[in-house]
């Protein structure tokens, strides 16, 4: 066991629990704030900040059951270096979208990186967390186990809730080894082809571990045992790349995302093949994440998305009154009963992912 | 205190007229199959978790979306409450019948949809047994990788109402990691998609929410799941130890070097024994306890990784590693721990299978206080366990025709995963709460807990009419739970911190 004290930390939660039950009493909205790297996120929310940072420190890492329990302020950046010392990694390479990034912010939003169509989102690493709730109460929920199927997943539920839910404190996430070997490779292909190429590799035993397209060149990583990295790079050609650029391009820092339009990120099956959109696009995900830069209107990126089968989200603030993508109504009607019931005086990040919510 | 429904404790539940209901059903849905008479209903008295029997009101069992949905929205209507169940191998008792209820049998779903290759999913109904995906995939080389030891019979729309494991966990997750998207029936009929065939969905994840939540929240009417390819190659190493605590810190330390197994699996002397006798899989009987560990991948990798585990084996002490040399003796190798239940059977008249998780490093001492327990208790308790992700399958051997020994071995699973819970696991990996664990629950959760998962299942049915009394304990009978058990003085910790 890697003793906490390693880790300078501080357990402010009873400091958050006190914000949290006098904006109960007083019925005070609140706006709940991290690291800020990505309050472009979402609708704009008006509240009093209840900030998370205090509250921070990895509170158990034990590298040989995989699980590391944190803080939800935290940074992420010392979340990262504290598995990398040990050999490890988060699987989900979640953007931080500023130096500033927290664990809790990483979980609230619930966005993934290069890496997950092959090794899943930050919900899959989720196992468990602590969260204060509207009824101000400081719950806990999973656990550090990597099975666990006790009472309802409210654990994985709050990946990508934005705060809607409660307050997340604490984090239990599973970790994974970080590969022995490496390498990222470039291929000249037009993106019919390199999407074509794609699922067909899919289907294969590759140790592919990420995936992107852009003005004609397929750029690929292999990650897995040197033996396996070694015959696909036989196998699959190509010039070897300099492995920073998942790293621009999980933290839109490639030139394609200086382009002065709205970004959108289309989310659509595995399976889809070549998209007309409306400007310019990047593919990741290995088709499965599509970056647009466009001036179009949201219902027409959106039509274009759901009729993939997938859906459409403007990852630039102020543009549409509904960042993300409209929910058909019953699953709305749930989403505010749910919100009732675990929130009932609205007081978290009211209508940060709808107005409605 | 008895697990099976009490109104008393559990909540009143609504009084149905079943005369009334069947009419009002053959009148509403007339090609609707509806079993009433006690004879074709006894069938349906329990599910895998045998020891506990209710009789139901009436059997469902549609074959049509639509059917469902009217179902539904009559017994939104009329205050009825409705079990849902599929093949009915569950071990916790999840699809138990009500009295007062219908059973909503979702077997006859059975079709196979859509498998597509290309976007690696496949697209079925919840009637469709989990080892048929994975035999319709195989064709292209794809298969669906959650695979509890059931799969032969166990429906898709049960695993993920239970979020089933398996043996292959650790790398390739639960039922809940092998999902796109679910169509489920509201409780008021309303149809709802959560996730999508992309790989998120907007919204919140509801998906994960209803993912285990064992029939509570809604009626799942169809599946998505992810299809993976098949690894090019999968081998086996069997390690003995003269020590269950040497085996333990082996996993630990295979873990250290930075190898994930596909499958890492232990046994104890008495489960060795026992799967010996039966499957003669050449296991060493003098062991105290073995280690399965499965490779698979690349060749290239799976024949580093081999050498690497072989020699962190030996290095924790084990008195002889083994690698199957074909794979007839890998299948043989596997076929024991996937017959240890059986095999265990037929050394005990009965046996109970526990289903707790635990940190790993707890494991030595687990194992000691739970043969002191069986000591204890007078019953002997074999133990099977997924190592790699800390599920523990105690089972214990006892008899049921002996009077009082079905008592003795639920108070033995109740201690040992109270044992669990307090060492800072679970009181269930992947055999769901039910009812069987019911109780168990107020050790694990504490009462505001509690009331957030009432809340939840409040946003979703708010007439509580779906599987009442199943997964979450009501107050009351925590209450009670917990004031039987101080009276015993058994549970010092009745406010436990669970790390």
């Amino acid at each position: 066991m890697v003793a906490a004290q390693q880790f300078p930390g501080c357990d402010a939660s009873a400091a958050l629990l006190e914000q949290v039950n006098q904006a109960l009493v007083s019925a005070t909205p609140l706006r709940i704030q991290g690291g800020n790297s990505k309050a472009f996120l979402g609708r704009p929310v008006t509240g009093e900040v209840l900030d998370s940072r205090a509250h921070r420190g990895i509170v158990s890492y034990d590298p040989t059951e995989l699980v590391v329990t944190v803080r939800a302020g935290t940074p992420l950046t010392e979340l990262e270096a504290a598995l990398d010392a040990a050999g490890q990694m988060l699987t989900c390479e979640a953007p931080h979208f500023g130096a500033a990034a927290t664990v809790g912010g990483m979980l609230a939003a619930g966005l993934s990186g290069p890496r997950r169509p092959w090794s899943g989102a930050v919900r899959d690493m989720v196992l468990g967390t602590r969260l204060i709730t509207g009824h101000g109460k400081h719950l806990r929920f999973g656990g550090e186990v990597m099975k666990n199927v006790a009472g309802y997943d409210l654990s994985r539920l709050l990946a990508g809730s934005y705060g809607c839910l409660g307050l997340i404190t604490e984090v239990s996430l599973k970790v994974l080894p970080k590969p022995r070997a490496c390498l990222s490779l470039s291929l000249q292909l037009d993106c019919a082809t390199a999407l074509a190429k794609l699922a067909e590799w899919g289907q294969q035993p590759l140790p592919i571990s990420a995936a992107s397209h852009s003005g004609g060149v397929l750029q690929l990583r292999l990650e897995g045992g040197e033996g396996s990295v070694a015959a696909a790079r036989e196998r699959l050609g190509g010039e070897q790349l300099d492995s920073g650029y998942w790293a621009d391009l999980n933290e839109q820092r490639l030139d394609f995302f200086a382009d002065p339009r709205p970004l959108w990120r289309l989310s659509v099956p595995l399976n889809t093949g070549v998209l007309s959109l409306p400007g310019e696009q990047l593919l990741d995900w290995a088709g499965a994440q599509r970056w647009l830069k466009s001036d179009a209107d949201a219902a027409s990126i959106r039509a274009i998305a759901s009729a993939a089968g997938g859906h459409a989200s403007c990852f630039t603030a102020g543009v549409c009154d509904s960042p993300f993508q409209p929910l058909a109504a019953p699953l709305l009607r749930y989403h505010r009963q749910l919100k009732a019931q675990l929130d009932p005086q609205g007081i978290f990040n009211a209508g940060r992912m709808y107005a409605e919510v | 205190m008895s697990i099976l429904y009490d109104e008393r404790v559990d909540g009143a539940l609504p009084k149905v007229d079943k005369t009334a209901l069947l009419a009002e059903l053959r009148a509403r849905l007339p090609d609707l199959d509806i079993l009433h008479s006690q004879e074709d209903l006894k069938p349906y008295e329990c599910d895998g978790l045998s020891v506990y029997t209710t009789t139901p009101m009436l059997v469902v069992l549609p074959e049509r979306v639509e059917q469902v949905q009217a179902l539904l929205q009559l017994c939104h209507q009329r205050g009825v409450p409705v079990v849902a169940r599929g093949a009915g191998t569950g071990l916790s008792g999840g699809a138990l019948p009500l009295e007062q209820g219908i059973l909503l049998v979702m077997a006859r779903f059975k079709t196979i949809i859509e498998v597509n290759p290309e976007g690696r999913f496949a697209r079925v109904q919840p009637g469709v047994r989990n080892l048929a995906i994975s035999q319709a995939a195989a064709p292209y080389d794809l298969y669906y990788a959650p695979d509890p030891s059931s799969q032969i019979a166990c429906s898709i729309g049960g695993n993920v109402a239970e979020n089933a494991g398996g043996v292959h966990c650790l790398k390739y997750g639960l039922t809940v990691h092998n999902l796109l998207k679910i169509e489920v029936l509201s409780i008021e009929g309303e149809h709802l998609t959560l996730g999508s065939d992309a790989l998120d969905a907007p919204g919140f994840d509801l998906l994960a929410l209803f993912t285990g939540s064992e029939g509570m929240l809604g009626i799942i009417t169809e599946v998505t799941v992810k299809l993976l390819p098949k690894p090019q190659v999968a081998k086996v190493l069997l390690a003995s130890f003269d020590s269950v605590e040497k085996a333990g810190r082996a996993v630990g330390d295979i873990i250290a070097a930075g190898i994930i197994p596909g499958g890492l699996e232990m046994m104890d002397n008495l489960a060795i024994r026992a799967v010996e006798d039966f499957i003669h899989a050449g296991y060493p009987v003098d062991a105290a306890a073995i280690l399965l560990c499965e490779l698979d991948g690349v060749e290239a990798d799976v024949h580093a990784d081999c050498e690497r585990v072989r020699a962190v084996l030996t290095e924790a002490g084990a008195s002889e590693v083994r690698q199957a040399r074909d794979e007839a003796e890998r299948v043989r190798f596997w076929a024991g721990r996937k017959n240890a239940f059986p095999a265990v059977g037929r050394i005990s008249p009965d046996y109970y299978c526990m289903d707790g998780t635990i940190p790993r490093r707890e494991l030595p001492y687990v194992l000691r206080r739970i043969s002191e327990l069986s000591a204890e208790c007078g019953l002997r308790v074999a133990n099977v366990f997924h190592a790699g992700d800390g599920n523990m399958h105690p089972l214990i051997l006892f008899d049921a025709n002996q009077p009082g020994e079905l008592a003795r071995a639920e108070a033995l699973g109740g201690k040992i995963l109270e044992l669990c819970v307090k060492v800072g696991g679970s009181i269930t990996g992947e055999h769901g709460v039910g009812r069987e664990k019911i109780n168990q629950m107020c050790t694990q959760f504490n009462s505001d807990e509690l009331t957030a998962f009432h809340a939840v299942k409040a946003a979703f049915d708010p007439a509580g009419l779906l599987n009442p009394g199943k997964n979450i304990p009501t107050l009351h009978r925590c209450a009670e739970f917990g004031a039987m058990h101080i009276h015993h003085g058994e549970l010092p910790f009745p406010e436990l911190e669970r790390f």
